[in-house]
């Protein structure tokens, strides 16, 4: 059976880390079912599957991870996203891009802490060609990939406007998380692969 | 109909870093307990979750929820080989510290305090932050979970050859690269759909 992370990681049957892998097989399983369940949902109701690949195009395109957006990339080419999306997508990563994590904490000891950076506003032309909702999403994404300390209730309440119902926006906010826990496991075991002891 | 989000209940809101136990307050209703299905107390894995209003927030999507559980179990509490359960913790605390999430720090600051008996260095780092000096193997773990939580990933071979200086064999590498890479996910829903409360003076 496929595993996502191997594949992305570049972890061969029988190596050593495959072996080690092995060694957390219900880490192994369940990370993989994971990413079956958001990609491959049961219902489609709250978070459409073209919504949820869109999203992890630009989660990727955040981390600036060459192997994650190609797989993404491919992955929206697929399912048959329209033609803009990929250009859309593209400019926002662009204008999006930054340094995580900042934020402020709550007022107290720790606001010697608080790091500013911006909140990101998906551009017009993108809104327009990824639709309001779609853009809504993106712009909650960029708070949680990069400043997740600021969330609050109104990025919620903004989700909500553009149309998401409560469900999907657990949904999305798994998506993202799940991306934000994938997107490093590969980065860490392709490092780790690169530098044999 | 469209969806509300909560106004929380009045609530004391920590200010701090903190090994006390926090309550969690959502800012999406949670499915009631009398809805719960089957299919839903799969998605909790263990029933007692059912009075937590956090995992009752997240088996909206119940799968989802079932595979981040067992995910998580399994790279903290699988006691065969790999790093110490204490060392597990320490990457949790420490990525949790980083990205500011002051309940999931408390919940695992307090694990790796209890399995290392060194409370006052969890301390330190929940009160002096990710710099601070503890021992050239926490440290290492420690600049290692933090390499992996920053965005753009800085983990680099550097990383890799602090750790095995400290003793850290494949598998404890790849426990740390697993720990901190799940409170990355961890922290995001934590953070983003409630917020923490320092529980009520008895």
């Amino acid at each position: 059976m496929s595993d996502v992370i191997d594949t992305l990681a570049g972890i061969e049957p029988g190596s050593p880390l495959d072996a080690i892998r092995n060694g957390r097989l219900q880490a192994r399983t369940h990370a993989q079912a994971s990413y079956d369940s958001l990609f491959k949902p049961l219902s489609e109701a709250d978070a459409s599957r073209l919504e949820r690949i869109a999203i992890a195009c630009f989660v990727a395109g955040l981390h600036g991870r060459p192997e994650m957006e190609a797989f993404y990339g491919t992955a929206l080419a697929e399912a048959g996203a329209p033609a803009a999306w990929k250009g859309a997508i593209a400019a926002a990563v662009k204008a999006a891009k930054g340094q995580g994590p900042y934020g402020h904490y709550p007022k107290g000891p720790l606001s010697a802490e608080d790091k500013a950076g911006p909140v990101f506003k998906i551009g017009a032309a993108e809104r327009d060609a990824l639709s309001a909702r779609l853009a809504a999403a993106f712009e909650h994404t960029h708070m949680l990939v990069f400043h997740p300390r600021d969330a609050a209730p109104p990025y919620l309440q903004a989700l909500v406007d553009a149309g998401w119902s409560a469900t999907g926006i657990v949904v999305i906010s798994q998506l993202v998380a799940f991306l934000s826990y994938q997107i490093r496991v590969v980065a860490g075991l392709r490092v780790l692969k690169a530098r044999p002891a | 109909m469209t969806d509300k989000i909560l106004s929380t209940p009045p609530h004391v809101e920590p200010v701090v870093f903190t090994r006390d136990m926090l309550d969690w307050l959502p800012w999406l209703e949670p499915m009631a307990e009398q809805d719960l299905t089957a299919r839903h107390m799969a998605g909790l894995v263990d029933a007692a979750r059912a009075k937590s209003a956090y995992f009752r927030l997240l088996v909206r999507d119940p799968e989802v929820l079932e595979h981040r559980t067992k995910t998580d179990k399994d790279i903290f509490y699988n006691p065969e080989a790999g790093l110490p359960r204490a060392e597990r913790e320490l990457a949790a605390a420490a990525t949790s510290r980083f990205n500011g999430c002051i309940y999931c720090a408390s919940v695992h600051a307090r694990f790796a305090a209890t399995y290392s008996k060194r409370a006052e260095d969890v301390d330190r780092l929940l009160d002096k932050g990710v710099d601070t000096n503890l021992d050239a193997r926490w440290n290492a773990i420690v600049a290692a979970s933090i390499a992996l939580t920053a965005t753009p990933i800085t983990f680099g071979p550097e990383h890799v050859d602090a750790l095995r200086k400290v003793g850290l064999d494949e598998a404890s590498i790849v426990d740390v690269i697993n720990a901190a890479s799940f409170f990355n996910w961890a922290n995001r829903l934590m953070l983003s759909l409630g917020e923490p409360a320092a529980p009520e003076k008895a």
